[in-house]
């Protein structure tokens, strides 16, 4: 396996893990864009870009670009997050070629207006389809609440009437402000060469213009707050909370990880033990989340009303006792052992490996072998939870429902 | 590209194992199918399978839950277990010098579960929970009646169990589901990974070799709901399940009927989502998917769409369904194959992927399907061969499941029989 590490005339930046003994590659671009870069007027650009995207160039019709990949038998697809919308695809290695250039139209789209006028149907049924699941509805809403008048609290797909009233125009402008070369990472992975690698990317990629990469990182200053979102004719209550923990730059991050496993892991944590084995909910889970500049400890419940305050306590219970007491050293060991055979067995596979190269890369200008991470997570011990701990304790100060119940 | 090597044994108590050498990868996973389904759900008790399946890791052997747990955490032990129709699923993936450690707690668990009164209340509340849950969740609940609409009972009744009867099991119920239909026949363990073929069964002899198990039990089976069916619920959308006979996994044209729903609905170059999504920008979500049973099988269609749009997206659908048959290119022949060459061998980076084939196709098929041997069979498949079975199992009668705030108009589901 080799790391090789590039950067085009135009600076956009390429990361490779070669490894000759698997059977396919991945290829992706993470473009340094997201909710968080837009104003209120275009809320939900980024997210129907990232659609129009697949609508082609010059050169291609969207229904070449979905033939294309087809052809190819690609495994493709793309999101768009906070801080970051990505572009991705699995082929056999005969095949990359072909997917390189149809990847690199994603990032040049020529964005046509009926294309635009027709597309932004399928985003509103997209914004309908996620109305339905009351799971999506509170995360939005603690991002909101937690992120109030910070841009990470921006919604990622907009609103109807913000997707309504977006003209095409807007988000042309909006793609030559932040598609620039500077903001994009091409990461690959899988069974490839370097100089394969460099040649299709000189061919492809050149061509993206040049331009800077700019971000304000203003601080986080969540106050504590709780709104209850009530779903008539909905009998389940749904509750997520919020708090601050390390930011994608912080080395404390990997005991934020590790943390969270122990105490709100789907199985074996402390939430797992006391709340959901008993049966006082069907899911109470403790998640770490890395933004660049901000971090967030995320909790998820899901019971019936009746149980939500207990649970609730419960959680509060948890946590008072890990921020005065830590965690054992049984529990760390068992954490460091699950988490260590996730990295491995992600790792096996080319697509497996393309977001943390690429996640690396755009967070923290560095590149982590699957050796390198599992060396880390082998020597997190108490004291580094201790000093995550003392920065970032276990505290929530955003509350958000959404169910039945109108406060708790 | 190195060729797998599949080796099958059967135990002298009737279990079989498959084993698949991949000595390229660093892990190694286990897939277990015991024939404690769902279907053995005693009629007014459906979930106790489900209960079934949440009990046996609380406490098994020697072993407490949390010794259970604990031990497979520090083994690196990703694994789920799931009430299936026919089976219990049990699947574990960690790396491959750890596996054969896991297997004694996976046997403990799969034949002396401890089954304790203490710990079924627990057990049915969460259950119970996760099945309330589900009622808020109108995606969800359509899979589960256009089941039921689709599949006589017990095949159509829902693996996971219903508010209706949770109630109504008790514990002794869950232990007469296991000393009834655990047992080695008809329990298929696939093993694929990092590991030689005499270490897995080496290792599966040591723990599952002396299990004598239940009798099990003939099922009686009762007719399958009618529809259309229209549920009401205040959402956002209204959600489409559509279903229409097809062919099982068994049946020799199987693959003609795999590339005639891979024309339909295989990738973004289909023509449900070309058609109904691109072209008329009808809705965000909308697939057909091949769903198999041993003797028979169903296509499953799904669309979620904005309720004034509802009627036009059904309708659009129907007509790509119906006119799957005309058409047909070489082109999207192709692609289905291609799509399906990737498949193939990128499954061979996952074990975990490995290791449930192995299981499936030992069960439906009483043997393993070969990479190679899949891919020529396809290669091998012609326009005709698609058209023609488009054209034989064109769906005569097609399920209509609704959920949303209005019903929708049927009479786009009635159309005359499609000639050649």
């Amino acid at each position: 396996m080799q790391f090789y590490r590039h950067q085009l005339a135009n600076g956009l930046n390429i990361v490779a893990e070669l490894t000759p003994s698997v059977h396919s590659v991945a290829a992706g671009f993470f473009v340094r864009t997201g909710s968080r870069d837009e104003t209120a007027e275009v809320s939900g650009v980024s997210h129907f870009l990232e659609h129009m995207a697949f609508k082609g160039n010059e050169k291609y019709s969207a229904d070449d670009v979905n033939r294309i990949f087809d052809e190819v038998g690609a495994r493709y697809n793309a999101s768009t997050g906070e801080d970051v919308t990505t572009y991705y695809a699995a082929v056999l290695p005969e095949y990359l070629p072909t997917t390189m250039e149809m990847l690199s139209v994603l990032m040049q789209p020529s964005l046509r207006q009926d294309d635009f006028d027709m597309e932004k149907n399928v985003i509103l049924e997209e914004i309908g389809m996620y109305d339905d699941m009351p799971s999506f509805t509170a995360y939005d809403n603690v991002m909101a609440t937690h992120f109030s008048g910070h841009p990470l609290g921006q919604s990622i797909l907009g609103t109807n009437e913000s997707i309504t009233a977006l003209t095409a125009e807007q988000m042309r402008s909006y793609h030559r402000q932040q598609y620039n070369a500077a903001n994009i990472t091409l990461a690959i992975a899988g069974n490839t060469t370097i100089d394969a690698v460099r040649e299709l990317a000189e061919q492809f990629c050149g061509s993206i213009p040049s331009g800077d990469a700019h971000r304000q990182l203003p601080a986080v200053e969540p106050e504590v707050r709780s709104e209850f979102i009530v779903k008539d004719g909905s009998g389940h209550q749904h509750v997520m909370q919020m708090g601050m923990a390390p930011m994608a730059s912080d080395p404390l991050r990997f005991a934020a990880e590790l943390l969270a496993v122990i105490v709100g892991d789907d199985s074996g944590s402390r939430m797992f033990w006391d709340i959901v084995y008993p049966g006082h909910a069907d899911s109470a889970e403790l998640g770490y989340n890395e933004y660049d500049g901000a971090g967030t400890w995320m909790t998820y419940l899901s019971c019936h009303p009746d149980q939500a305050a207990g649970n609730l306590q419960r959680m509060q219970d948890i946590f008072d006792v890990v921020n005065r007491e830590g965690v054992t050293d049984d529990e760390l060991e068992q954490a460091r052992n699950k988490v260590a055979s996730r990295i491995v067995l992600r790792g096996e596979r080319p697509m497996g490996r393309l977001s943390s190269l690429g996640g690396n890369w755009l967070y923290r200008g560095e590149y982590c072998s699957v050796s390198d991470d599992l060396e880390v997570v082998r020597n997190i011990g108490r004291q580094n939870i201790r000093s995550l701990l003392e920065q970032y304790p276990l505290n929530v100060s955003t509350t958000v429902g959404v169910g039945p119940l109108e406060t708790v | 590209m190195t060729h797998p090597k599949v080796s099958t044994q059967r135990l002298a108590n009737g279990l079989t194992v498959v084993a698949e050498h991949m000595p390229d990868v660093q892990s190694a996973a286990m897939t277990v199918l015991q024939p404690t389904g769902s279907v053995y759900d005693p009629a007014g008790k459906s979930g106790t399978a489900a209960l079934y399946s949440e009990m046996i890791s609380r406490g098994a052997g020697d072993y407490s839950t949390r010794e259970l747990s604990a031990a497979l955490d520090n083994l690196g032990v990703q694994r789920s277990v799931s009430p299936g129709l026919s089976h219990t699923t049990l699947s574990a993936a960690t790396t491959a010098d750890r596996i054969s450690d896991a297997i004694p707690l996976f046997g403990a668990m799969l034949t002396a579960p401890h089954l304790d009164d203490e710990q079924f209340a627990p057990a049915q509340d969460l259950v119970r929970q996760a099945l309330h849950a589900l009622e808020d969740e109108p995606q969800q609940r359509l899979g589960r009646y256009l089941r039921r609409c689709s599949f006589d009972a017990p095949w159509g009744n829902p693996s996971g169990g219903t508010l209706d009867d949770i109630d109504s099991i008790t514990c002794e119920d869950v232990r007469e589901h296991f000393a009834t239909h655990a047992r080695p026949q008809d329990t298929i363990i696939g093993v694929a990974g990092n590991i030689g073929a005499s270490q897995v069964f080496e290792s599966i002899n040591a723990v599952f070799g002396s299990w004598q198990g239940g009798g099990g039990t003939e099922i009686t089976g009762s007719p399958r709901a009618a529809s259309p069916l229209h549920i009401d619920h205040e959402s956002a959308q209204t959600h489409i399940g559509l279903a229409w006979t097809a062919i099982p996994y068994s049946h020799e044209r199987y693959f003609d009927a795999w590339a005639a729903v891979s024309i339909l609905s295989g990738g973004m170059s289909s023509r449900l989502f070309t058609n109904v999504r691109e072209k008329k920008g009808l809705c965000y979500s909308i697939s057909a998917s091949l769903n198999t049973l041993k003797n028979e099988a169903r296509v499953f269609g799904y669309a979620g769409t904005t309720n004034e749009r509802a009627q036009e997206t059904l309708e659009a659908t129907i007509a790509e369904i119906r006119s799957l048959h005309e058409g047909l290119t070489d082109d999207e022949l192709r692609r289905c194959k291609a799509q399906a060459k990737s498949s193939l061998i990128m499954q061979q980076e996952s074990t975990m992927a490995r290791s449930s084939s192995l299981a499936r196709d030992t069960w439906h098929l009483g043997r393993v399907l070969m990479p190679d041997d899949i891919r020529s069979r396809i290669d091998s498949i012609t326009i005709d061969d698609v058209r023609d079975y488009a054209i034989e199992y064109a769906p005569q009668e097609i399920v209509l499941v609704t959920i949303g705030p209005k019903p929708l108009s049927s009479d786009c589901l009635h159309v005359d029989a499609v000639t050649a």
